[in-house]
């Protein structure tokens, strides 16, 4: 029989007394304790996927390949006239849009993570910091395929080989943490109102023309100061100058923005960690 | 010695909003307050109910705690509770040692993936390394008794296979406190019982909460009980047999249903004779007299017919038929009216609600032509509780 001493206590109350020092810790000992559980979840997933498709892996970059496409038609067929952007125009086009759907990935991951998970958060106690951390390898993965999709067109484009290439899979890293982290912070409301996944799917839409996506920042005018502003030029200008060996506009920007997200990422896992009961006493019945 | 408490639950209440915008908004409320530490709210806010009011218990280690109620008393809210799904609004729940719950069995299962893959995925959630599943995989593949499929979709498994892979992975856990919802009643009779072994095995060094409508089982294995009844205890404490009796009580379903009636009779009265009435209910004791007098209309009928009276159980399982009357049994008709009544000496029926129905048939034939279920219902009282349907009297003497 076990010792008394040796029994885990736990104790669940309306007032939340915690310490948030104390908050803090179980948060990150079980962020990263449930390695085994979110890595299983990930493959369990990701396997599931494929399994049931035959074009399988070929629908991660099909839809960023399809928008790449348009543009460059667009670009090609002199229909719009875009500016130079330093290098051939599918390169940036196509890094553009694959960096793009990354970071959306990311942004939704942590709410798509717990909506899947729903039937067994309202029954079964885990540590639900799993569900995050398997999104992050979910977004790994999909991000690696991705990786070598790019390189392959970044060589076949004869844009040749950086060695900033080296930082290109951290600097996708930091993007995945700072969409996680904008994710992390919405998913709590966003669980409770379908209206703002919604919400944000539009605005994501809408923010990537602020965004140099597929065309470069203007010299002037309005869209100039907004897409300068967009945390998320720096993300994308700065991850696609790592591949082509650009120069670094916005690396001040970026990793200000890197280290921000990073504290706040923790912040959002804390926020979740309390929300979580609050969550599943509203949706489960 | 007594054995320490693992549960501890004091003046645990919680609310429920029965309206969903509202309850969404109070959510979205309730998230700014968790996540401020803000610590107010110990009232009912409109269109709030207490889905749970100040409930309080204690369980040792080997003990089981039977948690009984009709449906939307709050049992699950209170096992949802136990295991950390969600806070209490007020009180305090202490959990010592690890907990394991078999409310959803096979939680984590992907359809697409085989049941082999399925056995990681489900024991990864319930909390167990790599390394202990694959230990375990074997011994759970064997417990479950479908080696045969194990490499199949879980999609076309049956739903008794996949609570039998679930149950089987949920086994190896060996939690101090065991948290059991109705997941168990999906198997066939076989597994179940496979089932309640493993959980007697371990009963001696586990508390045990247990929720059924099961109320043979809840008897057997359970040392306390609680009864809720909208979201407070009606009983709570160790008469197992007491509180039983009120659940019953609650559920005496006192609506008759005329199953057939070709009409040529109709019933008119049925009553216990020498009985009292508790809630509307007529009790005899055990080992009393059971007479029942019966009032018929004729509308049309020349012969006395035959009466099959079958006693039914609180769950709707025949248990004993009283010997039919004969051609030559001395009841007649009498201005269109058949009245009778029947006497059955010392009734031996253990504790419990049962209910008569009655079949009414010309002789030698066999097509009915009245039936009708529920006529009546009767309890039995008695000291002791028995989930077996006859209590028999009997003396032991020596040889």
């Amino acid at each position: 029989m076990k010792n008394n001493k040796d029994l885990q206590v736990k104790i669940y109350q309306k007032q939340n007394s915690t310490r948030l020092t104390t908050l803090f810790g179980d948060t990150i000992k079980d962020f990263f304790g449930s390695h085994f559980l979110a890595l299983q979840l990930a493959k369990r997933d990701i396997s599931a996927q494929y399994r049931q498709s035959y074009l399988g892996i070929l629908w991660l970059f099909i839809t960023p390949l399809a928008t790449a496409g348009v543009w460059i038609f667009l670009n090609a067929s002199g229909t719009i006239a875009l500016t130079d952007t330093g290098i051939p125009y599918p390169v940036y086009a196509f890094s553009g849009t694959l960096i793009w759907s990354i970071i959306i990935e990311a942004i939704n991951s942590p709410t798509a993570a717990t909506n899947a998970a729903r039937g067994i958060i309202s029954k079964i106690n885990f540590p639900k910091e799993a569900l995050i951390l398997s999104g992050i390898y979910k977004l790994c993965f999909n991000s690696m395929v991705k990786i070598i999709l790019l390189l392959l067109f970044v060589f076949a484009f004869g844009v040749g080989f950086h060695w900033s290439l080296l930082l290109f899979p951290l600097t996708l890293l930091v993007a995945i943490i700072v969409g996680t982290a904008i994710g992390l912070l919405i998913t709590p409301i966003g669980l409770l109102y379908s209206d703002v996944s919604r919400l944000l799917t539009m605005s994501l839409s809408l923010i990537m023309y602020a965004t140099p996506v597929v065309y470069v920042i203007p010299k002037t005018g309005i869209l100039k100061t907004i897409m300068e502003i967009n945390p998320l030029t720096a993300l994308v200008s700065t991850i696609r100058a790592t591949l082509t060996g650009q120069e670094y506009e916005f690396v001040f920007y970026f990793i200000v923005l890197g280290s921000i997200s990073f504290v706040l990422f923790f912040v959002g896992l804390v926020i979740y960690r309390v929300s979580i009961p609050v969550i599943v006493e509203r949706l489960s019945a | 010695m007594e054995k320490e408490v693992l549960v501890k639950v004091e003046g645990l209440s919680k609310k429920f909003c029965k309206d969903l915008k509202t309850s969404l908004w109070y959510g979205v409320k309730d998230l700014v307050s968790q996540v401020s530490g803000n610590k107010e709210n110990e009232t009912l806010r409109p269109k709030e109910f207490w889905a749970l009011k100040d409930i309080n218990f204690e369980l040792r280690r080997g003990e089981c705690l039977g948690l009984i109620g009709h449906n939307g008393a709050g049992k699950s809210t209170l096992l949802k509770i136990l295991n950390g799904l969600i806070n209490p609004d007020q009180g305090k729940v202490t959990m010592r040692g690890r907990i394991g719950a078999l409310i959803e069995l096979g939680a984590g299962f992907n359809p697409i993936l085989t049941g082999r893959e399925n056995i990681y995925n489900n024991g990864a959630v319930l909390g167990f390394t790599r390394k202990e599943i694959d230990a375990k995989v074997e011994e759970i593949i064997d417990f479950s008794e479908i080696r045969e499929f194990i490499d199949m979709p879980v999609q076309n498994y049956s739903s008794g296979m996949k609570v039998r892979l679930g149950f089987a992975v949920a086994a190896q856990m060996e939690p101090d406190i065991l948290i059991i919802d109705e997941v168990l009643a999906v198997g066939d009779l076989g597994f179940r019982l496979k089932c309640f072994k493993s959980i007697d095995e371990i009963l001696p060094n586990t508390a045990i909460i247990f929720v059924s409508h099961n109320m043979p089982m809840i008897s057997k294995i359970c040392d306390k009980i609680i009864l809720l009844n909208r979201g407070e205890y009606k009983y709570n404490g160790p008469d197992v047999s007491k509180a039983i009796d009120l659940y019953y009580n609650k559920i005496v379903d006192n609506t008759s249903k005329i199953l057939f009636d070709n009409g040529t009779l109709e019933l008119q009265e049925i009553k216990l004779i020498d009985s009292d009435k508790i809630d509307e209910i007529s009790t005899i004791n055990w080992g009393q007299d059971l007479c029942i007098a019966f009032s018929f209309f004729v509308k049309r009928l020349a012969d006395i017919p035959l009466f099959k009276i079958v006693i039914f159980d609180q769950e709707q399982k025949p248990v004993a038929v009283f010997s039919e009357n004969k051609s030559d049994s001395p009841i007649k008709i009498e201005e269109n009216q058949i009245n009778f009544k029947i006497t059955h000496k010392g009734i031996q029926l253990s504790k419990g609600v049962y209910t008569l129905s009655i079949t009414v048939f010309k002789f030698n034939t066999i097509d009915p032509i009245f039936r009708i279920n529920q006529a009546i219902s009767f309890q039995i009282l008695h000291q002791d509780d028995h989930y077996q349907s006859f209590l028999l009297d009997c003396e032991f003497e020596s040889l």
